[in-house]
């Protein structure tokens, strides 16, 4: 088992989703602004886009040794695929985070703590789903706060190009004060929804 | 940052100032951070149009006086291996960054692999000696590349590091110290006058002092067997005068060259001995097994080449039993078997490929060998 300090996440998605630069912004803000230990690993194949990605992150006050996730306490899914491959990972009494748009979940899925967000749909109307990503970390802050959110915020400053931050920063506010909302029972209908 | 990342600010630390290359799975990030940071610097970077040329292309750079490196995976290690065995020959200065994984072939292109020890070790034809290291996290990629700058610029030949796809593309905090603070050995200059210059004599410790290309030395580089003053010299007594010092520089010095890490030895029943991304799977299991109550040490292999022998051959008969932990089917426990030569039992935990060792399974082998099972 896991070491119990360590937090362990894993952010699934395809490529090109941000699915590993997600990862990396989530342990850039708890190593160098939160000042934590965190290990990001990554898998992919051999395809530039489209294949099936994830990120693991490990957050500790501790030095880590293994740095593979491999039962999450926190699973973000960003595609259908990821979800059917990842999802049977996810430790009992963890928490399930998807893409309301791309990923639909099964039923038996409502033991975990649930909570979806249509994050693509949001960093489109924002100006470009490249942003979904950070919107999910703007969200996943909310819901489950794993670092400090001025320590993503910076993190994603210091990650995203410099004619992006602007907008890469309303997509991390709209995805945290979704997930805000819905922390204080304000959307509780809306996510007991899109259960099949 | 990831290893790759570090590994490429370690070689700017140091004063690298060339790279060619050529990109590859799970060294692209090398190249790529190279390409947007050399010229910042006034360095060179050049793609090249294989990892032959990248090889070809580092030696000239290091001759021309500048420090070079060049980064690859195992298809383009293989391809560079007849010019590391010219960088031997010529003792030109220089880093080749070999970051790991699954082959043979093509393999695993985004998978985890510590195939290559062996190959680094005598991949090249004919005899010779190498230096090889071997970082287990993005803070050794870059102190250890700052290191194999160091050895290769000291000691005249080219340094491997045997890094591997898990420590290439995990991130972690890297701490870059104040350039003070960062120790830059550079190759020794000629003391003596143009005219009495051999560009092969060597110190008493081996060593040649090396005159770059338009120092205004004369000097002769060669592939070919040569004498002090760089010519060719085809027989048996310039081979092997040739040959000794090139194997003595290392060999001699494999005090000041070897590094290990070493922890929990001093009353440990069972040994685990291992690199790179494996050494953290081990760490794990030895402190497990010492939460359990075992007995359990562990040797981290810095340096893979040349191999501690000593260390194995006095640790061997104090132990009850020494593991090897490698993600190839058992190549540097071949080593340690030789050393050990039969004072305990030697095992090997290890896989082909494309996973990391778990420490469980490491935990496992210790457990057993605790038992007296091996």
């Amino acid at each position: 088992m896991p070491d119990k300090r360590e937090r362990h996440i894993l952010i699934t998605g395809f490529g090109g989703q941000g699915i590993v630069m997600a990862g990396d912004i989530l342990g850039k803000a708890a190593t160098l602004y939160d000042h934590k230990h965190a290990t990001m690993t990554q898998n992919y194949g051999p395809e530039a886009r489209g294949g099936a990605c994830t990120s693991q992150v490990i957050i500790s006050g501790e030095e880590i040794l293994f740095p593979c996730v491999e039962e999450p306490e926190i699973l973000v899914c960003m595609s259908q695929e990821a979800y059917t491959k990842n999802v049977k990972s996810l430790r009992p009494e963890g928490t399930l985070i998807w893409d309301t748009d791309l990923v639909h979940t099964r039923k038996t899925d409502m033991h975990y703590k649930t909570f979806h967000i249509p994050s693509t749909r949001f960093a489109e109307q924002l100006g470009t789903k490249m942003m979904a990503n950070i919107v999910m970390l703007g969200f996943l802050s909310a819901v489950e706060p794993l670092v400090h959110s001025e320590a993503l915020k910076k993190a994603i400053m210091d990650s995203v190009p410099g004619s992006t931050k602007d907008n890469n920063l309303h997509a991390f506010n709209k995805g945290r004060e979704y997930g805000t909302s819905i922390i204080k029972g304000l959307v509780k209908a809306e996510q007991a929804k899109h259960q099949d | 940052m990831n290893g790759d990342e570090a590994c490429c600010e370690g070689a700017l630390a140091v004063g690298c100032r060339f790279f060619a290359g050529y990109p590859i799975t799970p060294a692209t990030e090398i190249a790529e951070s190279m390409s947007r940071r050399l010229p910042q610097l006034g360095g060179i970077y050049i793609q090249m149009e294989d990892e032959i040329a990248s090889m070809a292309a580092i030696l000239g750079a290091s001759w021309g006086g500048v420090k070079s490196m060049t980064s690859t995976s195992g298809p383009g290690f293989s391809l560079m291996m007849e010019n590391i065995g010219l960088g031997i020959c010529t003792e030109t200065p220089c880093v080749v960054c070999n970051v790991q994984r699954a082959g043979p072939s093509t393999g695993l292109p985004t998978a985890v692999g510590q195939g290559d020890m062996m190959q680094a070790r005598w991949g090249s034809h004919g005899h010779y000696e190498i230096i090889a290291l071997s970082p287990s996290s993005p803070q050794e990629m870059f102190d250890m590349t700052i290191r194999a700058f160091n050895l290769s610029e000291y000691y005249r030949l080219p340094v491997i590091i045997l890094a591997d796809e898990v420590v290439g593309h995990m991130n972690e905090r890297v701490i870059i110290p104040r350039e003070d603070d960062i120790e830059i050995i550079n190759r020794r200059k000629p003391s003596v006058s143009r005219e009495d210059y051999l560009p092969y004599e060597a110190d008493a410790d081996g060593i040649a002092p090396m005159a770059n290309c338009g120092d205004g030395y004369r000097i002769h580089v060669t592939g070919l067997t040569h004498d002090e003053r760089g010519y060719p010299a085809m027989n048996a007594k310039a081979q092997e005068q040739m040959v000794t010092r090139l194997v003595g520089k290392i060999r001699n010095n494999r005090d000041k060259i070897i590094s290990t890490k070493n922890f929990y030895l001093d009353d440990a029943e069972v040994v685990v001995v291992s690199y790179g991304i494996s050494a953290r799977s081990s760490m794990k299991a030895v402190r497990d097994a010492r939460n359990e109550g075992i007995k359990a040490g562990l040797i981290k292999l810095e340096t893979i080449w040349p191999f501690p022998e000593e260390l194995i051959r006095s640790i061997a008969p104090q132990a009850k039993a020494m593991i090897m932990a490698e993600i190839n089917g058992g190549q540097m426990v071949l080593e340690m078997e030789r050393c050990v030569g039969g004072a305990c039992p030697v095992s090997l935990v290890g896989n082909y490929g494309g996973a990391i060792l778990h420490p469980n399974l490491i935990l496992g082998a210790i457990s057993k060998a605790a038992r007296g099972k091996t």
